[in-house]
């Protein structure tokens, strides 16, 4: 069994769910029951897969390195080759998307959105899946910028067909947006392929697109030109996260996509930019990493105060669950912007946790909106008197979102400004120091927004509108299913937070050892100074 | 009198390698038959000229493989007529292109009674001024190929003779490429002047002094310029529109594809094995070009709202694409042409598969609009989604093959490691942003708009020939993205050998 996970255990279910789907493409569309089933079925594999990789990789007990590698050619004439592999910094986001893809399938088994047509909703679901567990196992960089791409066309289809009334513009802004970030990756990519010291591969010196060799091979780049190569990767990773001021893609696809669309959008797609930067951008280049730390930073909590306030003037729930992610997003990105063990740690959790939080809100806003047929706060309320249960989960779900001890979203957010209190010692202490009092701030208003938005919709009495609308229900067993999982996890995160810590934090202290290792002294971050 | 005759008896037939030659000769002998059949059979040998062109090119197929099987580089004509790897691969493009070309044409011209064994006919001699193109080392020779190709075109691109439109195309075509042919004629004029030869490597010889004699400087930049207008580049590309449009959609597609792929046949053997020396005179021209092109054609295709007009713009942008690894010739040498080889390859398959996606798609609607192409998924998934994997395959998204033709380019400009390259890098990539802009619209019509009141929305049956066009080029799209060896392994490498 070992043998065979090793060899064929991510290639598997990487590729399975584009299988699937091919053999969806096969069936006539009228066939509705049989696709639910196959799109289940595959997925469902998917996840076992994945808790069999979890199980060998408790085995092998090495959370540091990569786990599961295959290593074969693919593209020679330009040394890019199909590396695959898996260490505890991506292990968590593939489970976490081998999670949420078959929930996704299950949460709309009977409320496909308008125009229905489940083969072409489900296909589109699968091919995304593909793509988002290739992103987070690729291991070179070409073949992470084409998973890193095969996202983007099912999800502009999924906007532009599924969606709500302006889901045109918003289909479109969310393609363009995310494309002009990764036509200048790709040239940085090149750029650092042909300016990284050629290095051993198969006996002979070759450039490489290898991203385990890269951090040593790219030490010896001119810092002027690792500023340079940086910025197109931060433009292509910033804009995917989003970041602030590139955020403005995000609430418009939110607020448009099915929900099934924005729970994968919230839970994986934004991860794979801050993933892009734990994994790439900073352990290929710190040098470059630390000049622009402080930038990044700085961007990073006026995501987090603009997030914040944008929450507050918003009167759609969607919306508003949107312009949260980029509050959250901006704790994750100050957690990488600290470029010490325990910052990155942090963002990791808080990829994790924000993925099952945000996730689990867009999946309620969804199950509101299908009762109430619309979002707009002024006219919802009582949700607690009309569905107890699912104004239950809602509260439950703000309090993960702002953070309350003893739930996920507080791993993510605490440690992220614990980090910011001593950044590595390259960075300059005062100006991470003033960016923690500002994210601390922005948590205040955090709990301002989640639990105004509680107010107006699980409390008081339902409008006269809906006061006596039969078709509003308590959360059906379909639902229940799909979120029973992520509020599980979200607990036990929550409580015992060693579950991810424990994996991801040798992998972290090794991604940053390798940069110790290769550039010259001083010019690194110490990997232990958050400590 | 007498006396011119010991000269005319001195004439030594060159050494003629037949083998080298075969693949000409057999698209001379299918033109031969074609006409002979319309001669004997008359009326009765329409039903077969499609499929005897058709065969044909695949027979001419033969010789080529063959001669890439034998490996040898051979020379004829003191190096006038090369058949080496780098001639070898356009050839087998031409003739596959052409064949494409045949199966998008079965229909269209049987059922547009239009005259079918002349249009197989020139198309076939305009096939074989391409592939003699690929192997001119030669002034005269390139110039001949040149027009072998272009003159069929010309007749072509007129052949819906009812319509003006079609006249128009076929005028303006004309009239802009004869143009193009006399400013070529007289740069070539100007560089024979100089090295007193018509060879490429002679005049690679004579011009490469670096002396900035205007006469060189003219010579050069009126023989690309005459190219550019081939390859439809910006400024050079106002024919396009208006002849791509007017056209016959068959012979549209043949243009697209091939027409502009010979241009940039004669382009890298200029640059590569004419002119490698004077990368000073050419890389700015060329950047010039590039840059335009790509700009120029990315906003006005923003505008159009005819999908064949703005397929034309989607040209004159790819072409741009094409050009960039040129401009950094000097600096990169062979890989700038295995960077445009790969693109032309990739190209040729994805913008068939639009054209045909057109054609099929056309027989329903009879029109050219792209609001027409509104609801086509509810009642032609299978055209829809072959539609949306050519349309993002140009636009690059992987993994589709246009990645890997953007990717060759932005290799090969990155690694010029020059302002020059850097700068074409970072244009292409703003420029690939902007393409997606009205690729996405065709794709947005036709997953995302209702289709029109009244339409015809019963399923939509499209001829065997048609499948077959669609599905050579839908794989080919598709195969090329995910294991781009299958390309790089015939575009790798030294192509041309510099004598």
């Amino acid at each position: 069994m070992g043998d065979f996970l090793n060899d064929w255990g991510l290639s598997i279910p990487t590729f399975l769910p584009i299988i699937g789907a091919a053999v969806m493409l096969l069936i006539p569309k009228d066939r509705e029951q049989l696709h639910k089933l196959i799109a289940l079925a595959t997925t469902v594999a998917v996840a076992v897969f994945g808790v069999l990789l979890l199980i060998q990789f408790i085995d092998n007990d090495d959370y540091g390195s990569l786990n599961f590698v295959v290593d074969k050619g693919w593209i020679d004439v330009i040394d890019s080759r199909y590396i695959m592999g898996v260490d505890g910094i991506s292990l968590p986001l593939i489970l976490l998307t081998m999670l949420i893809v078959p929930l996704c399938v299950i949460y709309s088994w009977n409320h496909f959105p308008e125009p229905r047509n489940p083969k072409a909703f489900l296909m589109l679901l699968l091919i995304l899946e593909t793509g988002m567990i290739g992103t987070f196992a690729a291991q070179d960089l070409i073949l992470f910028f084409v998973f890193f791409e095969v996202v983007l066309l099912p999800m502009y289809f999924m906007i532009g067909v599924w969606g709500g009334e302006n889901r045109r513009y918003a289909a479109i802004k969310f393609f363009l947006f995310t494309l002009f970030g990764s036509a200048l990756m790709l040239v940085s990519f090149l750029a650092l392929y042909f300016l990284a010291d050629p290095v051993m591969v198969g006996g002979e010196l070759a450039r490489t697109f290898d991203m385990r060799l890269l951090p040593e091979a790219a030490a010896g780049i001119a810092k002027s030109s690792q500023v340079w190569v940086f910025g197109g990767m931060f433009l292509g990773f910033g804009i995917k996260v989003p970041m602030f001021p590139f955020h403005t893609w995000l609430p418009d696809a939110h607020t448009e996509a099915p929900t099934v669309g924005s729970v994968i959008l919230a839970a994986v797609l934004l991860k794979l930019g801050t993933y892009g930067f734990v994994r790439i951008a900073i352990p290929i280049l710190p040098e470059a990493a630390a000049e622009w730390a402080p930038f990044i930073g700085l961007l990073a909590v006026i995501g987090i105060i603009y997030g914040a306030l944008g929450c507050l003037a918003q009167r759609d729930l969607k919306r508003l669950v949107a312009f949260s992610s980029v509050a959250h997003m901006g704790f994750v990105m100050l957690g990488i912007a600290t470029l010490t063990d325990f910052g990155i740690n942090a963002a990791v959790f808080g990829m994790v946790a924000h993925g099952l939080i945000t996730g689990m809100l867009f999946f309620l806003a969804g199950s509101v909106k299908e009762r109430y047929h619309t979002l707009d706060m002024s006219r919802l309320g009582g949700l607690l008197v009309q569905a107890p249960r699912m104004g239950w989960i809602l509260g439950f779900c703000a309090m993960a979102s702002l953070g309350l001890p003893g739930l996920a979203g507080f791993w993510g957010e605490f440690p992220a400004i614990l980090a910011s209190y001593n950044p590595a010692e390259v960075l300059a202490e005062e100006t991470f120091r003033s960016y923690m009092v500002v994210a601390a701030l922005g948590t205040v208003l955090a709990a301002g927004y989640l639990l105004w938005m509680l107010q107006k919709t699980a409390f008081g009495t339902p409008r006269e509108e809906f006061a006596n609308d039969a078709s509003i229900r308590d959360a059906t067993a379909s639902e229940y299913l799909a979120w029973a999982p992520l509020l599980i996890l979200i607990l036990a995160l929550g409580v015992y937070p060693q579950l991810l810590f424990g994996a991801t934090d040798p992998a972290v202290v090794n991604s940053l050892n390798d940069c110790l290792d290769s550039v010259a002294s001083g010019a690194c971050f110490d990997a232990a100074a958050g400590r | 009198m007498l006396s011119s005759v010991p000269a005319i008896a001195g004439f030594v037939r060159p050494d003629i390698d037949w083998h080298a030659v075969a693949p000409e000769l057999t698209l001379l002998g299918v033109g031969a038959v074609v006409t002979l059949v319309d001669i004997v059979l008359l009326e009765r040998g329409r039903a077969y000229t499609s499929a005897l062109t058709g065969i044909g090119l695949l027979v001419a197929l033969i010789p080529i493989v063959t001669l890439a099987a034998d490996g040898n580089t051979r020379e004829m004509f003191g190096g006038a007529f090369v058949v080496d790897d780098f001639a070898l691969i356009l050839k087998a493009m031409f003739i596959v292109v052409a064949y494409v070309v045949v199966l998008l044409s079965t229909n269209y011209i049987a059922e547009g009674d239009y005259w079918e064994n002349e249009y197989y006919g020139l198309l076939l001699s305009a096939v074989l001024g391409m592939v003699l193109m690929a192997s001119a080392r030669d002034l005269i020779t390139m110039f001949v190929a040149l027009e072998l190709l272009s003159i069929p075109a010309y007749l072509l691109a007129a052949w819906r003779k009812g319509d003006p439109k079609s006249n128009e195309a076929g005028l303006k075509y004309y009239l802009m490429g004869v143009f193009a042919s006399a400013i070529m004629l007289y740069g070539m004029s100007l560089l024979f002047g100089l090295a007193g030869d018509t060879r490429l490597a002679a005049i690679s010889d004579a011009v490469s002094g670096g002396d900035s004699n205007p006469v060189v400087i003219l010579g050069i930049i009126f023989v690309i310029v005459g190219f550019a207008f081939k390859v439809s580049g910006f400024p050079f590309h106002t024919w396009a529109p208006d002849t791509y449009e007017g056209a016959p959609t068959p012979v549209t597609a043949f243009l697209a594809v091939a027409s502009k792929a010979a241009g940039f046949v004669a382009l890298m053997q200029l640059v590569h094995a004419g002119f490698p020396g004077r990368d000073d005179v050419y890389q700015p021209l060329l950047w010039i070009l590039a840059v335009g092109s790509m700009t120029a054609g990315n906003l006005i295709a923003l505008r159009q709202e005819n999908i064949v007009r703005l397929m034309a713009y989607s040209g004159v942008s790819q072409a741009g694409f094409m050009l960039a690894p040129l401009a950094v010739a000097g600096d990169i040498g062979g890989e700038a042409l295995s960077a445009v080889i790969t693109y032309v390859l990739i190209y040729a398959a994805m913008n068939l598969g639009v054209f045909a996606v057109i054609i099929a798609v056309a027989r329903r609607t009879a029109s050219g609009e792209i609001s027409s192409y509104a609801g086509l998924f509810k009642y032609a998934p299978g055209m829809t989604i072959l539609m949306s994997v050519f349309m993002f395959s140009l636009a690059g998204i992987p993994p589709l093959g246009g990645w890997f033709a953007k990717f060759a380019v932005f290799r090969a400009v990155v690694e010029a490691d020059t302002g020059w390259g850097y700068s074409l890098a970072a244009i292409a990539a703003v420029n690939s942003v902007i393409a997606l802009f009205y690729y996405a619209r065709v794709a947005r019509m036709m997953w995302f708009e209702n289709a029109p009141e009244g339409a015809d929305t019963t399923s939509l049956r499209v001829p065997p020939s048609l499948v077959a066009a669609l599905g050579l080029t839908g794989a080919a799209t598709l195969l090329f993205g995910i294991y781009p060896a299958v390309i790089t392994h015939f575009t790798d490498g030294t192509l041309i050998a510099l004598p």
